[in-house]
């Protein structure tokens, strides 16, 4: 995927490919290749102000205009769905600046750009997944000092991340984070994953596509190269688990899917459904029914609504 | 084991300067285990600057540390890498600040304010480190049914025991003390020294306690220093500094006391 284009093919664009100057783009692609030299270490990069707010993943928008290439199809997740309008946007964004290939489905991707989720289907080798971080650093939480947080990395003083899981115990009687599960990758570096819900932690272990993550606000990168080890913290006598439902999708009737609460009417009638669009189509396609499956689409609209 | 006739901790020639000014000048002692020492003397003495230096918190500018370490043997503390000096810090010692907050993580459970220091060293199961905590609780005299609630809802002599618990629950052997019952009422600060007093005893504690209050220095430390702009003018066993001081300096000191 990664082809270096020394000027943007189309001279009347007013941008350059992929919007950021090739300076910039060398720069963050430095800052990337240190951080695949050291799994799950932040890279402190010079950070570009992009044209969209920071909310909407000017970290992961600045990653993916940095490796992109002209061949490269594109595929942009928000909460797992193709079609909010935060995916939308950042989807005809590379549409317009890059003129690259979009697509929604998963298998046809060569760089995935995600805000929540990690797609369902299993990765591959010849594919890019791209994070849009918020929060870079695990130990904020508890340590708001930046030259203590860097020490404690440095020094391998995780200590704090237990404390943490500790008090979710003592409040809840269990792990009750959710998301931003903090992980240790290759044995040496704690990492925050967020926002990623913890169900898609162990997809991050061992797999096979290379994991890009970036904060803009923060300026951080961050990365695991194929086949990392990433283990979810946890203690001896309360293990990590992922979340799990009683349901299963009401559309293609997945039962090893994430699944998002639809509110159907107000009469307080709702279903669940797989938070991964393509997923759940492509079972659909393939013939999967589930109980609420009547052979129409459900609607953009709540699905949007579930996204929130 | 470490024998009772060898030092734990011996600072040599000790020096702290900031530019011109003075800190602390050409301190020297040793300290065994189970040994209590009181650093008195005014604010701007010296005796702060002198604990921060003793305990790996601020380089001097000359002298030595050396700790008795627990498997290393004697070790030089501004020698050691600093991954070293951390571990020895939260672990096999302890420091327990003047005003609580200073050494407690007020946004978390008291449970895992005293846990903190076994994760650190890499306990992973929290049964035991909830009744680790617990047990501590009852040690510093705090109810069992506190154990999940906020240091903010403690009272001070409160906040204080806690500290001391947290501290202390990876059982170190050399404690560092600054004013630890500075800032309590008065009938607070006798509950807390009787509390101290007792955990010393039992648990063996070498104790280096900073205060400007000779009656807590009296009760708590077997032998007193008496610091003045920088320098250590007075040494000796505490009744006998207190009960017969030779200084004019330490002579002022004891008697503004009994005068109060
Ligand atoms: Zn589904």
């Amino acid at each position: 995927m990664e082809q270096i284009v020394k000027n943007p093919a189309d001279g009347a664009s007013a941008y350059n490919f992929a919007y950021l100057d090739e300076q910039t783009k060398r720069m963050i692609r430095r800052a990337l290749l240190k951080a695949v030299a050291i799994p799950g270490y932040q890279v402190p990069f010079a950070g570009r102000e992009m044209p969209m707010p920071y909310g909407w993943g000017t970290g992961g928008v600045q990653v993916t205009a940095a490796v992109i290439g002209p061949n490269d199809t594109l595929k942009v997740i928000d909460q797992g769905a193709d079609d909010t309008t935060n995916a939308v946007s950042i989807r005809q964004f590379f549409a317009k600046t890059a003129k690259v290939a979009t697509t929604e489905k998963t298998a046809e991707a060569s760089i995935i750009q995600t805000r929540h989720r990690i797609p369902e289907k299993e990765l591959r080798e010849d594919q890019v997944l791209v994070y849009q971080v918020p929060i870079p650093e695990p130990l904020r939480f508890l340590e708001p000092r930046e030259t203590e947080t860097r020490k404690m990395h440095a020094l391998e003083e995780y200590g704090l991340m237990h404390v943490k899981l500790y008090e979710d115990i003592a409040r809840h009687g269990h792990i009750a984070t959710t998301y931003a599960y903090p992980v240790m990758v290759d044995d040496r570096y704690v990492m925050d994953p967020s926002p990623t819900p913890k169900f898609d932690n162990p997809k991050m272990n061992d797999m096979a596509a290379l994991q890009l993550f970036g904060a803009g606000r923060e300026k951080r990168i961050y990365a695991l190269p194929p086949y990392t080890k990433v283990k979810s913290l946890d203690f001896e006598d309360h293990p990590f688990e992922v979340q799990t439902w009683e349901d299963e999708c009401g559309m293609c009737g997945a039962r090893d899917s994430y699944l998002d609460e639809v509110i159907l009417d107000d009469k307080g009638n709702r279903m669940f459904v797989c938070s991964d669009t393509d997923y759940c189509a492509e079972r659909q396609e393939a013939g999967h029914r589930g109980p609420q499956h009547h052979d129409q689409p459900l609607g953009t609209s709540k699905r949007e609504e579930a996204a929130e | 084991m470490t024998q009772t006739n060898e030092p734990l901790l011996r600072v040599d020639n000790l020096t702290m300067m900031y530019g011109d000014r003075v800190g602390c000048k050409d301190v020297s002692f040793e300290l065994r285990p189970g040994e209590v020492l009181g650093i008195v003397g005014e604010s701007g003495s010296g005796k702060s600057t002198l604990l921060r230096s003793i305990s790996a918190q601020q380089e001097p500018t000359n002298g030595v540390v050396e700790y008795q370490t627990r498997i290393d043997g004697v070790r030089d503390v501004y020698q050691m890498s600093e991954a070293q000096r951390r571990l020895l810090m939260r672990t096999d010692w302890a420091f327990v600040h003047q005003n609580p907050r200073d050494g407690l993580r007020m946004n978390v459970s008291a449970g895992a304010n005293i846990g903190e220091r076994l994760m650190a060293i890499g306990d992973r199961h929290y049964g035991n480190i909830r009744s680790n905590a617990d047990s501590w609780l009852g040690k510093v005299e705090i109810a069992s049914e506190r154990l999940d609630d906020l240091p903010s809802t403690f009272s001070g002599g409160m906040q204080q025991r806690l500290q001391i618990a947290r501290n202390l629950v990876t059982s170190p052997r050399l404690v560092f003390m600054d004013e630890p019952t500075g800032g309590l009422d008065v009938s607070v600060q006798a509950r807390l020294l009787d509390l101290l007093r007792g955990l010393v005893h039992d648990l063996n504690l070498a104790v280096i306690i900073v205060t400007h209050d000779l009656a807590v220095a009296r009760l708590l430390s077997h032998r007193l220093m008496v610091m003045q702009q920088g320098k250590v003018i007075e040494h000796g066993l505490t009744d006998q500094v207190l009960d017969d001081p030779q200084h004019p300096y330490t002579q002022l000191l004891v008697s503004s006391i009994l005068q109060n």
